[in-house]
């Protein structure tokens, strides 16, 4: 009962501010509804007892990816004008579009009988997370660094100002 | 846990999907586009970290779910910069605007 309670409320929060990034006519009003969004998906992995994951969230999207974004919304000029900043085109093909995938979707998630354990077992996930990435999943974790690497090589590359000389 | 089953899970991740998708296909701004492909990345976790509740103790879910963090990271790095390198050029973020490949 009181999980039912604590998921319709981070669900809520979830959607009600997915809902104001998608429909908001202020770029600003998207960006900050963002962290509602990305609060409520921290809630919801700790709902799924996923605690490290939570925190990884908690610290990449929110620490990070929210403020990249308000930055970058910041340093674009002309926010103030609506139909500049947030215009927004082909509502009723995509409403139309979007309809049809959801309805394949829900038909999908409630004819599947998805595989489930009976018997569902919590406890730390850090020492098992810790122990897959350096064992099972060592190649990607390694893959993974090289692609950080690359990335931030190219965002200097591409931000970078030409030298005027 | 409760009354609460796997479907609510994903149909949270669904509906998440389907704001994110209609943010991607509406916006003509291009910062906006990034926020809808967030949405989009965040409704594929949920759904990663829900399997990996419901299917049982394995950690495969959780893990794949850190990487599309990373991932996620890395694109929003990229993108932002892409977008700002446009705005320099153009002085305009709107995605129509920014059709020609020649800079």
């Amino acid at each position: 009962m009181l999980a039912e309670v604590i998921f319709y409320l981070l669900a809520a929060l979830t959607l009600g501010s997915a809902m104001i990034v998608a429909f908001s006519r202020n770029i600003i009003y998207s960006a900050f509804a963002l962290l509602g969004t990305f609060m409520g998906v921290v809630g919801v992995y700790l709902l799924l007892a996923a605690d490290f994951v939570a925190m990884v969230q908690l610290l990449i999207y929110v620490g990070g990816i929210l403020v990249l974004t308000i930055f970058a919304v910041m340093l674009t000029a002309g926010i103030a004008d609506v139909t500049v900043s947030n215009r927004a085109v082909g509502g009723v093909p995509a409403i139309i579009t979007i309809g049809i995938v959801g309805l394949v979707m829900v038909f999908a998630v409630y004819r599947t009988p998805w595989h489930q354990a009976s018997e569902v077992t919590v406890d730390p996930t850090t020492y098992g997370i810790g122990n897959a990435f350096l064992s099972e999943y060592v190649l990607p974790f390694e893959v993974a660094s090289l692609v950080l690497l690359a990335s931030l090589i190219g965002a200097l590359v591409i931000s970078r100002r030409e030298a005027k000389d | 846990m409760g009354g609460v089953t796997l479907n609510h899970f994903l149909v949270l991740g669904l509906l998440l999907f389907l704001l994110g998708s209609y943010c991607v296909l509406t916006r003509r701004n291009a910062i906006g586009i990034l926020m809808g492909v967030e949405l989009i990345l965040n409704s594929a976790n949920i759904n990663y970290v829900a399997f990996a509740y419901f299917g049982g103790g394995r950690y495969d879910g959780q893990v794949f779910a850190i990487f599309v963090i990373m991932l996620a990271a890395a694109e929003a790095v990229i993108g932002l910069a892409v977008v700002l390198g446009i705005y320099q050029n153009f002085k305009t973020i709107d995605v129509g605007a920014a059709e020609t490949l020649r800079g």
